[in-house]
Order: C-alpha cells, then structure tokens, then sequence
C-alpha cells in the first residue's frame, strides 16, 4: 500500500484503507477514527461490550470488593523478543490485579499513537494483546485513542486500566508477613529486561533470550487453592527482585534474608548479564511473581507452582527476619553476605 | 560460562578463606587497585571470608572515580550544544560535573547516546555526516587500546566529524604515588589483572623492589581474588616482597605487543590530574600530536571551567586507603547514590558506592 | 576498571578491516574486533573488552591454578593425618 495521493481531477482523499500509516486525523473523532476502532481495535478486541462503541461499559462484578490499576506502558521498541508493548499492557495490568488476589476480569485501553505509525505494525500489537487477553481470560471493553504529532511520542504508549473481583476470604499484604515466613519465586529472574537490552540501539547482542511477559492469575490460582493462607504477592516488574523485597522490607519493617544459590537465573540471561555488567536481581520480569507464605505452607504452594506452566522452576529463595528490619541480606554464592540495596534509577551497562 | 563458573566454586572458596586465615598471623592492610575488583568483592560479599585482622582497601583504579571534574564538565559542555552526538560507555552517564550530568543533558534534549564498543561511536559518526560526534574516551590501559584503535579507525577513514574527550589513566604510576606517601599504610597490592593483560606486568618489578612491597596480579572472579589475596598475605608473613601472577591464564610478564602498538601509535604518556588525588606525573595518555584534528578539547570552545570539589568529601583519603568510606562524616547522610558530593559515590564501584549499596555498614551483616 | 569476560570464537569475518569475529559469550553472540589479537584461532576463548578481543585465555594455565588449588587441599588433609 501506499500513501493516500490525490488522484487526478479529484478534491477528496481516498479512502482509509488506503492508509498505511497512523496520520492525525484518526485521531480526530470523525471517519477516519471510525475506521480505525473498527478495522483494528474492534476487529481483534470484540466482545459484546466493547462492540457497543461506547465511552463506557456497564459490567457485572455481583457482590464484594473489587480490585483495580491502571498502568502506563512506553517500551522501546514496541515489538522485542517473545513480546510486544500490547501483551506487556494486559498481562501487567492482569498480573497488578492477581497481585491483589483478585480475578481479573475486564480492562480499558487507552492507546496514544504516533503520527506515522505504520498500519500493520499497530495491527500485530492489537492483535498479540488480543491472544493475551484471551489466554489471560479478560475482555476489553472500552477504549481510548489519540494521535499525536511525530516525535510528540515514540510510536505507540497503551494505558490499560483493569478491575477485578477479590474473593471474600482473601487478605493479603505486607501487613499479614510475619517473621519466619518462607519466600517464594516464580521463576527465572531478569529475562525480560535482557530482551530488551539485546535490541537496544548500541547495545544490541544476538541470543535466544525471550521476554517472559506472561499472566499470572492462572497460577495465583493455584498457589491459593494450595494454600488459602497466602500473606503477599507481587510482581518484581521494574527494579526486579532487589527493589520488590527492599520495598516490602521497608513496609513490613521486617528484615529479609535471600539465598543467592536459590534465586533462579537462566543460563543465557546470566551472560547477558556478565557482558554489560549488570545485576540480575535489579533486572526487570513480566511475567514472574514473589510471594510470602508461612513456613509450613510453603512446600505445597512451590509444588503447586511447579505444577503450573507459569512456575516451572518456582523455589523458596528465601525467609522474612526479625534482625535487620528494612534490610535485604543476600547470602552469596561463594558463601559471603551483603546487603541488597535499591539502586538509583535503571542500571546502565558499565565496562568497569 | 567457562571460565567463569569454575571461578566462583563456593567449596574452593570456602578452602581458601581457611588457607588465608590459617596463614594470617597478624593485622596487614592490602589494596586492590581496581573498581572491577572491588565490585566483585563487594558483591559477593567476599570481605567475610577474610580474618577481620585484614584489612582490604578499594583502590583509585576506576576511571568514574579519578576522572577530573574539570573533564566531566567539558563532557557535559560539549553534550548540549547543538548538532553535537555525545558517546559514552553507560559508566560516565551518572558523574556529575560541576553544573550537571549527561544523564540531565540527555533530559534536556542533548543527544547522548550509551555505546558498548568505541566502534561503535566511530559507526554513529559514519551514519551521521552532518553532525559533530564526540567519543568519551575514559579509561585504563585495558580500554586505551580500543579507544586509540576508534581514533585510528576514524583516521583511515578520512572521518573529520569524530574526536575524542580523551582521560586516560595509567596503574603504575598510580601504586607509585600511593606507595610513597608519606602516610600510606598500604603493604601490599592485587594487581589489575586485565591491565596487565595488555602492559604485561614487567613494569611491577622496579615497584616490588624500589618500595619493598608485594604485588599480586590478580584476576577479577572471586576464586581469583581469594588466591590473590593468600598469595599476597603469604609473602607479607613471610617477609617477602616478590611479584607474582595469580592470573596467568590470560596475563603474560610482556602483555599484549599488538595493543600495546596501537595504543603508541595513537596516545603519548603525559602527566594527569586524577580526581581526589591531584597531579600524578607521567600518569595518563593524550593524543599524540598528529591527532590533533580527533581532540574534542581542541576542537570544542567549552568557555573557562573553574571546578570547585564538595569541602565535604574526603574522596582524596578515600581512593588512597587512608580512610574506609563509613569513615566519612558525610556518609550515607549528605552523600548518597541519589546525591553524590564525590566520584566513588557515583559508579556503582566506587569505593563509597560500593560500600553504600552492598554493605550499610553496621546496619545487618 | 575493566570488564572483560571469556567468550569463545566461532566464526571471522573474511577481510576486514578492522578484523572482526563473532564470539560466543555463553549463549550471547556479538561481533568482536581481532585487531589486537591477530594470533587468535577459531574456537580459541578469548577476554573480550569493551568489544575487543584483548588475549587469549590458556586453558592450560586456567587448569593449573585450579589443579594447584585442589592439589593444596590434598596435601592439608594429608598433612592433617600425619
């Protein structure tokens, strides 16, 4: 396809299909806005709510609490390996609600697009966003868009906002974590943020490393029929599993001790690491989760994660102390001790 | 990796933290003269396995820390002007001059750009013709080489939009200021194993005797380190004061004579001014004069730069092992990560940084 | 100063200037530059800075400080039962 021209002799532009890129005008509330939502959003998002093309959406969520976020997403580039900026924006927002213990259930989407997007390559993000909210068992169903002029925003930033619904027995928090208590990992750790890295402009390396943007509601499920017990769960998205335990050190004012040896690193994702210098505990995860249980239910919940094809390799990393409130000990491999800080803003690739 | 996981074998280490304190008799004070050292011992936590009767001093030897703030300024000045590509290795983001850091002029519109390889700021020059490119040339004798090989590069190419804001530092002369100083306790010193790996380690010897002091070229994975440190320690109860290759799978007595070259053919030695220590003669690389035309320094109107360090910080005591970092009265409290009064605060290895994000001094472990 | 991690060759660019290579650094591949490292060899490993290959790691020095490190074990524990 190619650029709408005007043909000869004619005054009017032809129409949308014609458009390969994102022009401001779908943007503009009138029929090239219609066109969009319906050749794309609609298209790949249909549901019976999102099909009335409303502003709004009136949803059932029956009785008791219910959850919500909403979350900003902004990755450079927009499609990376084993991802897009489409299944980061509903998985994160899925896994902020299954952070909170409830069952996602809908969420709204807000896209602000670049001049000059290319058409097909917003087709392919709302179309992985789509496949991931149907794997996450989400509908969206209402909607934002807005174009802005070139270099006003770097091709493509989706907010999704989502709600869900808290089953009533369920209390978690920072709150309920008590010294002695086991501390749980999902998975390998710093696989998204090296993905990313590999196809950052300079730093760019070649390598097998996929994002492991993934929901996890499927697998809180789990955990919470093994153990209803569950005291705290979050998602060390940016920062990693340093600022995750430092933040909930620091609200619980309990200390926390972690074992280097037990924190699970892929092998790849650790070399990746080794060559720009960086600490994998600080790396950001999509698709990874920490939990805190008490000591006796922890062998249950890792085996019921284990079971789960989102915790394959979930383990005790570590346990909640009375000693160091606020601190985060990490045991060392070769049998040291230090302290795991938070750090100042991202980690930057360092030759020394 | 290979290479590296033999390296980090916790049963190996756990013999040589016995073989060290089964060796260690009495109180000894020794430096690694490398950030990526103290890096590594900070990071896994290593200054546990060692008899608290040792004491191990993180060194000047990383280029965030004793790169003068006169230069980071310039760094900073050439940054924003306009049509200006500014390349750096992510290290040099966060240092801050006297007015800002490039992190700050990148928020504010200059074009920053990290780079991973020193080709790779010759290849933005090459895809960008009409913009003036500006490599961030910092480093020890084991970069120089790959920093002169881009000025080189650049030159055979016939690039006349490229230069470099040239800092480079030398060790020897370094441990040389160090050792005689009036005040300095240091008794012994691991050597910067990937520094020797191109100078070789020849240039020890006259050290070792002139100063009656061991060295230990070491290597950089905590194994290494551990046997470093025993050897060093065995020659301080010993009475002995010989160099010695801890690192010889990868580090020969002559170096690399190819690195070596290229780096002579595009750098002469000079004296250098490193941050927190002051004038070092014969202790750094600039250009030589042929290159003339790749000096940013040169080729860049900065304006007068009048520097003026924090009072506060005591950085000068800190990278010459006089003073450990808790030492400082403005530690952790007026200078932190977020707000650095001096260099070892910033890299995440310098010697205050090191301590600040790893350690907490007396706070848990 | 100086991170610099082994990665082995697995291919060189057929010339040029400046002559590079693809090293495989435990499962990441990036394209290195031999110039200061003519003597280098397919498959040899190699210390890698800053994008450069700087020397080639002897395996057979890499097994003797291992083996020296064992073999002090051995001769404590022999030491410890006589």
């Amino acid at each position: 396809m190619s650029a709408p021209t005007i043909a000869d002799g004619l005054n009017c532009p032809l129409p949308i299909g014609e458009y390969d890129t994102i022009v401001l005008a779908h943007g503009g509330g009138g029929k090239l806005t219609h066109r969009l939502i319906d050749g794309v959003f609609k298209r790949h998002f249909s549901n019976p709510d999102l099909d009335r093309l409303h502003d709004g959406a009136v949803v059932d969520m029956g009785s008791g609490r219910i959850a919500m976020t909403t979350d900003g997403y902004v990755v450079s580039p927009i499609v990376f390996p084993g991802g897009t900026i489409g299944e980061l924006a509903v998985n994160g927002t899925v896994n902020d609600l299954a952070m909170c213990g409830a069952l996602p259930r809908y969420l709204t989407a807000s896209f602000i697009l670049e001049e000059g997007l290319p058409m097909p390559e917003l087709d392919s993000v709302v179309a992985s966003m789509a496949e991931a909210a149907r794997k996450a068992g989400v509908a969206v169903v209402t909607g934002d868009t807005k174009v802005v002029p070139r270099g006003k925003a770097d091709r493509l930033f989706i907010t999704t906002s989502g709600v869900g619904v808290v089953p009533p027995e369920r209390v978690i928090g920072h709150e309920r974590v008590a010294p002695g208590d086991a501390v749980i990992l999902s998975g390998t750790i710093a696989d998204h943020g090296m993905a990313i890295m590999s196809v950052r402009e300079g730093l760019e390396f070649e390598s097998e490393i996929r994002s492991d943007t993934m929901a996890l509601n499927g697998l809180v499920e789990a955990m919470f029929t093994a153990a209803p017990d569950l005291r705290f769960l979050r998602d060390p998205t940016r920062g990693g599993v340093a600022s995750t335990l430092n933040e909930l050190a620091a609200s619980a004012k309990l200390g926390i001790v972690i074992d280097e040896t037990a924190v699970p690193v892929d092998g790849v994702v650790r070399s990746a690491c080794e060559i720009l210098g960086f600490d994998p505990l600080y790396v950001a995860n999509e698709g990874k989760l920490l939990a805190v249980t008490a000591a006796k239910d922890a062998e249950k919940v890792v085996a019921a994660m284990r079971a789960h094809p989102a915790g394959k390799h979930a383990a005790v990393i570590g346990r909640i102390t009375e000693g160091h409130p606020g601190v985060v000990v990490l045991r060392t491999a070769i049998g040291g001790e230090r302290v795991v800080d938070m750090i100042s803003g991202e980690q930057l690739p360092r030759i020394c | 990796m290979k290479y590296l996981d033999e390296y980090r074998d916790p049963a190996l280490a756990k013999r040589l933290s016995e073989r060290i304190h089964a060796v260690v008799k009495r109180p000894w004070t020794i430096m690694e003269i490398c950030g990526g050292q103290t890096h590594s011992i900070v990071k896994s936590g290593l200054e546990r396995l060692v008899p608290p009767s040792l004491t191990i001093v993180h060194g000047p030897g990383c280029p965030v820390c004793v790169t003068p703030l006169e230069i980071i300024e310039k760094a900073v000045r050439i940054a924003a002007q306009p049509g200006v590509i500014f390349t750096s290795f992510g290290d040099m983001l966060r240092v801050p001059g006297d007015t800002t850091d490039l992190l700050h002029v990148k928020a504010n519109g200059g074009d920053v750009r990290i780079v991973y390889s020193p080709l790779d700021a010759v290849a933005i020059a090459r895809k960008n013709p009409d913009r003036r490119v500006v490599f961030f040339a910092v480093g020890f004798e084991t970069t120089a080489p790959a920093n002169a090989m881009a000025v080189w590069q650049a030159h055979k190419e016939g690039l006349t939009n490229f230069s470099i804001l040239s800092s480079h530092v030398l060790v020897p002369p370094a441990i040389e200021a160090l050792l005689s100083a009036e005040n300095n306790r240091v008794q012994g010193f691991l050597a910067a194993g990937h520094v020797c790996t191109v100078m070789g380690y020849h240039e020890y010897f006259p050290l070792v005797e002139r100063y009656r002091t061991p060295i230990v070229v070491t290597g950089f994975e905590p194994i290494d380190i551990l046997q470093g440190i025993l050897m060093l320690v065995t020659q301080l109860e010993e009475g002995r004061h010989d160099l010695e290759n801890q690192y010889a799978r990868v580090v020969t007595r002559e170096g690399n004579a190819a690195a070596q070259r290229m780096i002579f053919s595009v750098f002469e030695v000079g004296h250098r001014t490193w941050r927190g220590i002051g004038e070092i003669p014969m202790s750094g690389y600039r250009l030589r004069p042929e290159f003339a035309a790749f000096d940013a320094e040169r080729l860049f109107d900065v304006g007068d730069i009048a520097v003026r360090e924090s009072p506060l910080c005591i950085a000068g005591t800190i990278l010459t092992g006089m003073k450990k970092p808790f030492e400082c009265p403005a530690f952790g409290t007026q200078c932190s990560p977020e707000h650095p009064l001096g260099a070892p605060m910033v890299s995440s290895e310098g010697a205050c940084a090191a301590y600040y994000n790893f350690k907490r001094q007396g706070s848990a472990v | 100063m100086c991170l610099a991690i082994p990665g082995k060759i697995e291919s060189f660019e057929e010339g040029s200037f400046p002559r590079m290579g693809k090293v495989n650094f435990g499962g990441i591949r990036k394209a290195i530059c031999f110039e200061m490292l003519p003597e280098a060899k397919l498959n040899d490993y190699v210390l890698v800075h800053v994008g450069f290959a700087l020397s080639i790691v002897d395996e057979k020095e890499a097994q003797e400080t291992l083996r020296m490190l064992e073999m002090d074990e051995v001769r404590k524990e022999l030491d410890g039962e006589a």
